[in-house]
Protein backbone atom coordinates (compact mmCIF):
# COMPACT_ATOMS: atom_id res chain seq x y z
CA UNK A 1 0.00 0.00 0.00
CA UNK A 2 2.71 2.42 0.57
CA UNK A 3 4.57 1.24 -2.28
CA UNK A 4 1.41 2.33 -4.37
CA UNK A 5 1.37 5.52 -2.48
CA UNK A 6 5.00 6.51 -3.29
CA UNK A 7 4.44 5.22 -6.80
CA UNK A 8 1.41 7.58 -6.95
CA UNK A 9 2.86 10.49 -5.48
CA UNK A 10 6.06 10.58 -7.57
CA UNK A 11 3.82 10.27 -10.92
CA UNK A 12 1.07 12.74 -10.02
CA UNK A 13 3.41 15.79 -8.75
CA UNK A 14 5.98 15.39 -11.79
CA UNK A 15 5.30 17.72 -14.46
CA UNK A 16 5.27 16.96 -18.24
CA UNK A 17 8.68 15.81 -18.90
CA UNK A 18 11.37 18.02 -20.52
CA UNK A 19 13.72 17.70 -23.02
CA UNK A 20 15.74 19.88 -22.47
CA UNK A 21 19.48 18.71 -22.02
CA UNK A 22 21.62 19.92 -19.49
CA UNK A 23 23.74 21.42 -22.28
CA UNK A 24 21.23 23.63 -23.91
CA UNK A 25 20.51 25.27 -20.73
CA UNK A 26 21.76 29.08 -20.18
CA UNK A 27 24.09 29.69 -17.37
CA UNK A 28 21.71 32.43 -16.75
CA UNK A 29 18.88 30.81 -14.71
CA UNK A 30 16.61 33.90 -15.09
CA UNK A 31 17.11 33.34 -19.19
CA UNK A 32 16.65 30.04 -19.04
CA UNK A 33 13.47 30.40 -17.36
CA UNK A 34 12.29 33.04 -20.18
CA UNK A 35 13.42 30.46 -22.67
CA UNK A 36 11.64 27.83 -21.49
CA UNK A 37 8.50 30.11 -20.85
CA UNK A 38 8.34 30.94 -24.58
CA UNK A 39 9.24 27.60 -25.55
CA UNK A 40 6.11 26.10 -23.98
CA UNK A 41 4.36 27.53 -26.39
CA UNK A 42 5.89 26.63 -29.78
CA UNK A 43 5.30 24.03 -31.27
CA UNK A 44 7.56 21.37 -32.66
CA UNK A 45 6.82 20.95 -36.29
CA UNK A 46 7.78 16.93 -36.33
CA UNK A 47 5.31 15.98 -33.60
CA UNK A 48 2.99 18.58 -33.86
CA UNK A 49 1.22 18.42 -30.43
CA UNK A 50 3.99 18.82 -28.38
CA UNK A 51 6.12 21.89 -27.48
CA UNK A 52 9.84 21.88 -28.20
CA UNK A 53 10.59 21.86 -25.11
CA UNK A 54 8.37 18.36 -24.60
CA UNK A 55 10.32 17.09 -27.81
CA UNK A 56 13.17 14.51 -28.44
CA UNK A 57 12.79 15.60 -31.87
CA UNK A 58 16.07 16.77 -33.61
CA UNK A 59 14.28 19.86 -34.92
CA UNK A 60 12.82 20.48 -31.40
CA UNK A 61 16.58 20.88 -30.49
CA UNK A 62 17.38 23.13 -33.30
CA UNK A 63 14.84 25.53 -32.28
CA UNK A 64 15.15 25.24 -28.54
CA UNK A 65 19.05 26.81 -29.60
CA UNK A 66 18.36 29.06 -31.66
CA UNK A 67 16.11 30.52 -29.23
CA UNK A 68 18.14 30.66 -26.50
CA UNK A 69 20.79 31.94 -28.54
CA UNK A 70 18.38 34.82 -29.83
CA UNK A 71 17.64 35.73 -25.97
CA UNK A 72 21.26 35.73 -25.27
CA UNK A 73 21.86 38.23 -28.23
CA UNK A 74 19.37 40.75 -26.26
CA UNK A 75 15.92 39.47 -28.03
CA UNK A 76 13.00 40.32 -26.22
CA UNK A 77 10.32 37.71 -25.97
CA UNK A 78 8.34 38.92 -28.33
CA UNK A 79 11.23 39.24 -30.91
CA UNK A 80 12.20 35.82 -30.42
CA UNK A 81 8.93 34.52 -30.88
CA UNK A 82 8.86 36.98 -34.33
CA UNK A 83 12.23 35.77 -35.57
CA UNK A 84 10.88 31.75 -35.05
CA UNK A 85 7.31 32.61 -36.76
CA UNK A 86 8.79 34.26 -39.24
CA UNK A 87 10.69 31.63 -40.32
CA UNK A 88 7.82 28.98 -39.68
CA UNK A 89 4.63 30.64 -39.51
CA UNK A 90 1.85 30.90 -37.10
CA UNK A 91 1.45 27.47 -37.03
CA UNK A 92 4.28 27.09 -34.16
CA UNK A 93 2.34 29.05 -32.29
CA UNK A 94 0.12 26.61 -29.78
CA UNK A 95 -1.71 29.72 -29.16
CA UNK A 96 -2.80 31.14 -31.52
CA UNK A 97 -2.93 35.11 -31.78
CA UNK A 98 -6.92 36.85 -31.85
CA UNK A 99 -6.83 38.66 -35.69
CA UNK A 100 -9.48 38.09 -38.22
CA UNK A 101 -8.20 34.47 -39.02
CA UNK A 102 -8.98 33.33 -35.78
CA UNK A 103 -11.90 35.03 -34.49
CA UNK A 104 -14.23 31.92 -35.46
CA UNK A 105 -12.16 29.99 -33.09
CA UNK A 106 -11.66 32.56 -30.30
CA UNK A 107 -15.10 33.56 -30.79
CA UNK A 108 -17.14 30.65 -32.25
CA UNK A 109 -17.95 28.88 -29.44
CA UNK A 110 -19.05 31.71 -27.47
CA UNK A 111 -21.72 32.62 -30.47
CA UNK A 112 -22.75 29.29 -30.73
CA UNK A 113 -23.24 29.77 -26.77
CA UNK A 114 -25.33 32.81 -27.10
CA UNK A 115 -27.12 31.50 -30.19
CA UNK A 116 -28.05 28.12 -28.86
CA UNK A 117 -29.33 29.81 -25.28
CA UNK A 118 -31.32 33.04 -27.38
CA UNK A 119 -33.48 29.55 -29.08
CA UNK A 120 -33.68 28.03 -25.89
CA UNK A 121 -35.40 31.13 -24.16
CA UNK A 122 -37.38 31.83 -27.36
CA UNK A 123 -38.62 28.41 -27.40
CA UNK A 124 -39.33 28.22 -23.60
CA UNK A 125 -41.02 31.14 -23.54
CA UNK A 126 -43.40 30.49 -26.60
CA UNK A 127 -43.85 27.00 -25.35
CA UNK A 128 -45.70 28.89 -22.04
CA UNK A 129 -47.67 31.22 -24.28
CA UNK A 130 -49.34 27.89 -26.30
CA UNK A 131 -49.76 26.25 -22.75
CA UNK A 132 -51.55 28.94 -21.64
CA UNK A 133 -53.41 29.42 -24.41
CA UNK A 134 -54.30 26.02 -25.02
CA UNK A 135 -55.01 24.70 -21.22
CA UNK A 136 -58.42 23.49 -20.60
CA UNK A 137 -60.65 26.09 -18.98
CA UNK A 138 -61.30 24.78 -14.91
CA UNK A 139 -64.22 22.46 -14.22
CA UNK A 140 -67.50 23.73 -13.90
CA UNK A 141 -69.23 23.12 -10.27
CA UNK A 142 -71.54 20.37 -11.60
CA UNK A 143 -68.91 18.92 -13.14
CA UNK A 144 -67.02 19.26 -10.14
CA UNK A 145 -70.01 17.38 -8.52
CA UNK A 146 -70.10 14.57 -11.04
CA UNK A 147 -66.52 14.00 -10.77
CA UNK A 148 -66.34 13.74 -6.84
CA UNK A 149 -69.54 11.26 -7.40
CA UNK A 150 -67.48 8.96 -9.50
CA UNK A 151 -64.34 8.95 -7.22
CA UNK A 152 -66.91 8.37 -4.04
CA UNK A 153 -68.07 5.38 -6.42
CA UNK A 154 -65.50 3.80 -7.27
CA UNK A 155 -64.07 4.10 -3.74
CA UNK A 156 -66.88 1.97 -2.33
CA UNK B 1 -40.26 31.24 -44.82
CA UNK B 2 -41.37 29.08 -41.61
CA UNK B 3 -40.62 25.80 -43.66
CA UNK B 4 -37.37 27.15 -44.81
CA UNK B 5 -37.05 27.26 -40.85
CA UNK B 6 -36.74 24.12 -40.00
CA UNK B 7 -34.91 23.08 -43.34
CA UNK B 8 -31.77 25.11 -41.23
CA UNK B 9 -30.70 22.30 -39.58
CA UNK B 10 -30.45 20.04 -42.69
CA UNK B 11 -28.40 22.77 -44.37
CA UNK B 12 -26.17 22.65 -41.06
CA UNK B 13 -25.63 19.34 -41.75
CA UNK B 14 -24.82 19.04 -44.98
CA UNK B 15 -22.66 21.71 -44.95
CA UNK B 16 -20.74 20.05 -41.85
CA UNK B 17 -20.53 16.89 -44.22
CA UNK B 18 -19.58 18.70 -46.91
CA UNK B 19 -16.60 19.98 -45.44
CA UNK B 20 -15.35 16.70 -43.72
CA UNK B 21 -15.64 15.00 -47.11
CA UNK B 22 -13.17 18.02 -48.19
CA UNK B 23 -10.97 17.26 -45.34
CA UNK B 24 -11.20 13.37 -46.12
CA UNK B 25 -9.89 13.87 -50.12
CA UNK B 26 -6.82 12.11 -50.59
CA UNK B 27 -4.83 14.74 -51.82
CA UNK B 28 -5.26 16.93 -48.69
CA UNK B 29 -2.64 16.00 -46.02
CA UNK B 30 -2.59 17.78 -43.05
CA UNK B 31 0.39 17.07 -41.75
CA UNK B 32 1.86 19.44 -44.67
CA UNK B 33 2.47 22.77 -43.47
CA UNK B 34 2.13 26.13 -45.69
CA UNK B 35 5.33 27.81 -45.38
CA UNK B 36 5.80 31.13 -43.85
CA UNK B 37 8.42 32.15 -46.23
CA UNK B 38 6.18 31.68 -49.42
CA UNK B 39 6.87 35.31 -51.74
CA UNK B 40 9.11 36.57 -49.61
CA UNK B 41 13.34 36.94 -50.21
CA UNK B 42 15.19 33.98 -49.27
CA UNK B 43 17.30 33.59 -46.25
CA UNK B 44 20.62 34.68 -47.49
CA UNK B 45 23.31 31.86 -47.10
CA UNK B 46 26.87 31.41 -48.30
CA UNK B 47 27.09 27.42 -47.70
CA UNK B 48 30.71 25.48 -48.39
CA UNK B 49 30.87 23.29 -51.80
CA UNK B 50 30.60 19.60 -51.16
CA UNK B 51 32.80 19.03 -54.23
CA UNK B 52 35.06 21.87 -54.52
CA UNK B 53 34.16 25.11 -57.35
CA UNK B 54 32.94 27.88 -55.37
CA UNK B 55 30.65 28.24 -52.38
CA UNK B 56 26.91 27.98 -52.93
CA UNK B 57 24.87 31.10 -52.15
CA UNK B 58 22.24 33.03 -53.08
CA UNK B 59 23.64 35.90 -54.51
CA UNK B 60 24.65 33.36 -56.86
CA UNK B 61 21.43 31.94 -57.94
CA UNK B 62 20.13 35.29 -58.63
CA UNK B 63 19.10 35.67 -62.49
CA UNK B 64 17.53 32.60 -62.67
CA UNK B 65 14.53 30.43 -61.38
CA UNK B 66 16.22 27.99 -59.35
CA UNK B 67 15.34 24.91 -57.43
CA UNK B 68 16.77 24.80 -54.19
CA UNK B 69 16.19 21.18 -52.90
CA UNK B 70 17.34 19.67 -49.10
CA UNK B 71 18.50 16.50 -49.04
CA UNK B 72 20.83 14.44 -46.69
CA UNK B 73 22.43 10.94 -47.31
CA UNK B 74 20.39 9.52 -43.67
CA UNK B 75 17.12 10.97 -45.25
CA UNK B 76 15.26 7.66 -46.81
CA UNK B 77 12.31 9.70 -48.35
CA UNK B 78 15.58 11.46 -50.63
CA UNK B 79 16.18 8.52 -52.38
CA UNK B 80 12.45 8.04 -53.52
CA UNK B 81 12.78 11.32 -54.52
CA UNK B 82 16.12 10.96 -56.67
CA UNK B 83 14.94 9.74 -59.79
CA UNK B 84 12.37 12.69 -59.94
CA UNK B 85 15.27 14.90 -59.59
CA UNK B 86 17.26 13.43 -62.18
CA UNK B 87 14.36 13.20 -64.75
CA UNK B 88 14.10 17.12 -64.52
CA UNK B 89 17.38 17.85 -64.39
CA UNK B 90 17.98 15.48 -67.53
CA UNK B 91 14.47 16.13 -69.52
CA UNK B 92 13.62 19.34 -68.39
CA UNK B 93 16.95 21.24 -67.41
CA UNK B 94 16.00 22.57 -64.50
CA UNK B 95 18.80 24.42 -62.42
CA UNK B 96 18.59 22.06 -59.06
CA UNK B 97 20.98 23.12 -56.27
CA UNK B 98 21.41 21.24 -53.32
CA UNK B 99 21.79 21.74 -49.72
CA UNK B 100 23.26 19.10 -47.68
CA UNK B 101 21.48 19.23 -44.19
CA UNK B 102 22.72 17.92 -41.24
CA UNK B 103 24.90 15.24 -43.01
CA UNK B 104 28.27 14.26 -42.83
CA UNK B 105 30.38 15.01 -46.61
CA UNK B 106 32.05 12.05 -47.34
CA UNK B 107 28.74 10.48 -46.78
CA UNK B 108 26.85 12.68 -48.80
CA UNK B 109 29.47 12.34 -51.56
CA UNK B 110 28.91 8.53 -51.76
CA UNK B 111 25.61 8.72 -52.23
CA UNK B 112 25.69 10.80 -55.18
CA UNK B 113 28.41 8.76 -56.62
CA UNK B 114 26.00 5.77 -56.26
CA UNK B 115 22.87 7.18 -57.53
CA UNK B 116 24.37 9.62 -59.32
CA UNK B 117 24.29 13.69 -58.81
CA UNK B 118 21.62 16.02 -60.48
CA UNK B 119 22.77 18.59 -58.77
CA UNK B 120 24.74 21.74 -60.36
CA UNK B 121 26.40 22.71 -57.30
CA UNK B 122 25.87 21.53 -53.22
CA UNK B 123 26.32 23.45 -50.49
CA UNK B 124 26.82 22.01 -47.26
CA UNK B 125 24.99 22.80 -43.86
CA UNK B 126 26.10 20.50 -41.45
CA UNK B 127 24.62 22.37 -38.49
CA UNK B 128 20.91 22.64 -40.37
CA UNK B 129 21.53 26.51 -39.67
CA UNK B 130 20.30 27.09 -43.66
CA UNK B 131 17.33 24.91 -42.63
CA UNK B 132 15.86 26.65 -39.61
CA UNK B 133 16.41 30.27 -42.20
CA UNK B 134 14.34 28.62 -44.50
CA UNK B 135 11.76 26.96 -42.58
CA UNK B 136 12.74 23.62 -42.96
CA UNK B 137 11.33 20.96 -41.05
CA UNK B 138 11.78 17.72 -42.69
CA UNK B 139 14.27 16.87 -45.44
CA UNK B 140 13.38 16.15 -48.29
CA UNK B 141 11.92 19.67 -49.08
CA UNK B 142 12.13 21.71 -52.42
CA UNK B 143 12.02 24.93 -53.07
CA UNK B 144 11.26 27.47 -56.14
CA UNK B 145 13.32 30.44 -56.04
CA UNK B 146 12.15 32.92 -58.56
CA UNK B 147 14.88 35.29 -60.61
CA UNK B 148 15.25 38.53 -57.90
CA UNK B 149 15.25 35.60 -54.94
CA UNK B 150 12.23 35.17 -53.83
CA UNK B 151 10.61 32.29 -52.27
CA UNK B 152 7.85 31.01 -54.95
CA UNK B 153 6.82 27.62 -53.43
CA UNK B 154 7.82 25.01 -51.20
CA UNK B 155 7.46 21.44 -51.93
CA UNK B 156 7.74 19.06 -48.39
CA UNK B 157 8.67 15.71 -48.59
CA UNK B 158 9.54 13.90 -51.56
CA UNK B 159 8.80 15.39 -54.88
CA UNK B 160 6.24 12.91 -56.99
CA UNK B 161 5.86 12.91 -60.85
CA UNK B 162 1.99 14.25 -60.37
CA UNK B 163 3.62 17.24 -58.11
CA UNK B 164 5.77 17.61 -61.03
CA UNK B 165 3.36 17.74 -63.83
CA UNK B 166 0.65 19.49 -62.02
CA UNK B 167 2.58 22.07 -60.21
CA UNK B 168 6.63 22.39 -60.36
CA UNK B 169 6.38 22.93 -64.21
CA UNK B 170 3.73 24.48 -64.74
CA UNK B 171 4.90 27.19 -62.30
CA UNK B 172 8.62 27.33 -63.67
CA UNK B 173 7.24 27.82 -67.13
CA UNK B 174 5.53 30.72 -65.73
CA UNK B 175 8.03 32.30 -63.60
CA UNK B 176 10.47 31.62 -67.09
CA UNK B 177 8.34 33.71 -69.26
CA UNK B 178 9.58 36.88 -70.25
Amino acid sequence: MKGILAVLTVVLLSSAASAVTPQEKLADPALEARAESIGENLRCLVCQNESIEESNADLAHDIRVLLRQRLVAGDTNAQAIQYIVNRYGQFVLLRPPVEPATYVLWYGPGILLVVAALSTLIWLRRRARTDLATAPSPLTEAEQQRLDHLLRETES
Amino acid sequence: MRKLFYLLPLLAFMALVGWFALALRPSYNPQILPSAMINKPAPSFDLAPLNGGGNLSLAGLKGQVALVNFFASWCVPCREEHPILMHLVEQEHVPLYGIDYKDRPEDARRILAQLGDPYRLVGMDPDGVTGLDFGVYGVPETYVIDKTGTIRKRFVGPLTAEALRNELLPLLKLLNAP
